[in-house]
């Protein structure tokens, strides 16, 4: 193999999953803060509305987001929660703020 | 599907505050005698949930000059200064406010919300990214949203996390609009403006105070916590409101001379209607009587103190702060709403705040001083509230 095809492949092996796995550690970290956040009891889920299943307020939601740019050190506008209703949106919201990130976060 | 079906979960949450006594959020207010007092259906109150900061809704000038504006100007200008022009007592009203600012810039709006929206949705536009107080009125996050910026919250009165913030935008950070208030609304507590100075000097970008609960109440002229800090020179503008201190309403910004071009770039400015001669008299008159009588303020205060030392001492939980603004902080939301109809009977009326409007989920009975107050009248007060913990324990 072509020593240019080879280090291409490495990047996009090491770019690929060092993107799902940061996914993953975005997701996970987001529903452990929202395990803070609202009542006991409810099931939180990657799909779970912010709003109407789990109880949050807007500034809640707010907050949530101040506390994701100090876990992975980004800075991240509430302008992209306008279209962001469920844990899932919010971590497709993330990614253009993530994709800096060639390092496992 | 109705046009308000979207509104059912607010609907049910604000009926059941509404079912059984009077309505916390659409209070009526019968009759207002003075300053102090007034009356909400059969029961004379003591007025302590007001912005009428220095007392001067009844001041005789101001009601003076505001009904011969009336009677000689007519009733309202009835279109927007670009349309339809200026009053020369608009002109004059923003000379006087840019002098006593010692600025070359002022523009007057017809509310506080206006020129909140006004200034900051002209400059925060596009491409441009704004670093806001996370309690910041929301006439603030509404203009940046009309604006088009990106919006960066940090934590509330939290300097160390606005610089954390700033340092993560990089380059960009130099051109970035820091917006912070003089006096917050909800818990009464004052912005940390020399340390954001401080960062301002050191990171670059723009600094907007909104000073609408600070101005007339803070600084030894009254130009608010800007002036008290000494900071005025690195705060690029200053917003404020003539609904508060200058008891009657509109709204203002000073800034450099550049800063005119707004009157031309700034929707909320443009196409709205300019405020009534008789405001603009009686806000002349005030904005007069705040330069003439500076004891005004140490009324207030001397008031601000009396309060917050009363209920400090009947061991309720207070904002950690001593401002006009004394928010007694409650547990839950169905005990604020008992309380707050039991001082009405005992002839008290405050603000009930719940969250989100009040910060970080709790519930607040803001109670707010004026320099009108007599000593007696804080008594009654703090007698109220003594009377409700007696009858708690």
């Amino acid at each position: 193999m072509h020593y240019a095809t080879a280090y291409f492949n490495y990047l996009a092996y090491r770019y690929i999953d060092t993107a799902m796995l940061n996914r993953k550690i975005v997701m996970d970290y987001t529903l452990s803060c929202l395990q803070d956040m609202v009542e006991s009891g409810l099931d939180i889920k990657p799909d779970s509305d912010l709003v109407n299943d789990l109880g949050l307020e807007s500034i809640k939601v707010m907050d949530l987001l101040m506390m994701l740019e100090d876990r992975f050190d980004i800075s991240i506008p509430i302008n992209i929660l306008l279209d962001v209703r469920t844990p899932a949106q919010l971590l497709e919201s993330l990614i253009p703020y993530l994709e800096n990130i060639n390092e496992p976060v | 599907m109705s046009l308000y079906d979207k509104f059912s979960r607010l609907a049910s949450e604000r009926e059941q505050f509404c079912t059984s006594g009077i309505n916390p959020f659409g209070t009526c207010i019968d009759d207002v005698y003075s300053a102090t007092e007034g009356r909400i259906g059969n029961q004379k109150v003591i007025l302590a949930g007001t912005n009428n900061y220095l007392g001067l809704t009844f001041n005789t000038q101001a009601i003076a000059d505001g009904q011969m504006a009336l009677a000689t100007q007519g009733t309202g200008t009835t279109g927007s200064r670009m349309a339809n022009g200026s009053y020369k007592s608009h002109i004059a009203l923003e000379q006087e406010i840019a002098d006593f600012f010692n600025r070359p810039t002022a523009i007057v709006f017809s509310t506080g919300y206006t020129a909140n929206l006004g200034i900051i949705s002209a400059l925060a536009g596009h491409g441009s990214v704004v670093l806001l107080d996370a309690d910041s009125h929301a006439s603030i996050y509404d203009a940046c949203t009309l604006g088009g910026a990106e919006i960066i919250r940090f934590r509330h009165n939290d300097a160390k996390d606005l610089e954390r913030r700033m340092i993560r935008l990089g380059d960009r950070a130099r051109d970035a609009i820091i917006i912070v208030e003089g006096i917050y609304s909800m818990l009464g507590d004052v912005a940390p403006l020399a340390e954001i100075v401080d960062i301002k000097r050191r990171l670059g970008g723009y600094l907007i105070v909104d000073e609408a609960h600070s101005f007339g109440v803070m600084g030894a002229t009254g130009r608010g916590l800007a002036e008290e800090v000494g900071v005025e020179q690195d705060v690029d503008i200053i917003v404020g409101t003539f609904s508060k201190s200058l008891a009657s309403i509109g709204g203002f910004a000073v800034g450099s001379k550049a800063m005119d071009v707004l009157r031309y770039a700034s929707r909320p400015f443009i196409f709205t209607a300019s405020p009534s001669p008789s405001c603009i008299a009686s806000v002349r008159s005030s904005l007069k009587t705040i330069a003439e009588q500076p004891e005004l303020r140490q009324k207030l205060w001397d008031n601000s103190h009396r309060l917050y030392d009363g209920l400090d001492k009947l061991g309720y939980k207070l904002g950690s702060h001593i401002s006009p603004v004394v928010p007694v902080i409650i547990g839950h939301k169905e005990d604020g709403l008992r309380i707050w109809r039991e001082l009405i009977e005992l002839g008290v009326y405050v603000n009930l705040i719940l969250p989100p409007a009040a910060p970080a989920g709790i519930t607040l009975l803001r109670c707010s001083v004026n320099a009108a107050h007599s000593e007696e009248q804080i008594d009654a007060i703090i007698h109220a509230f003594a009377t409700l913990k007696n009858n708690t324990q």
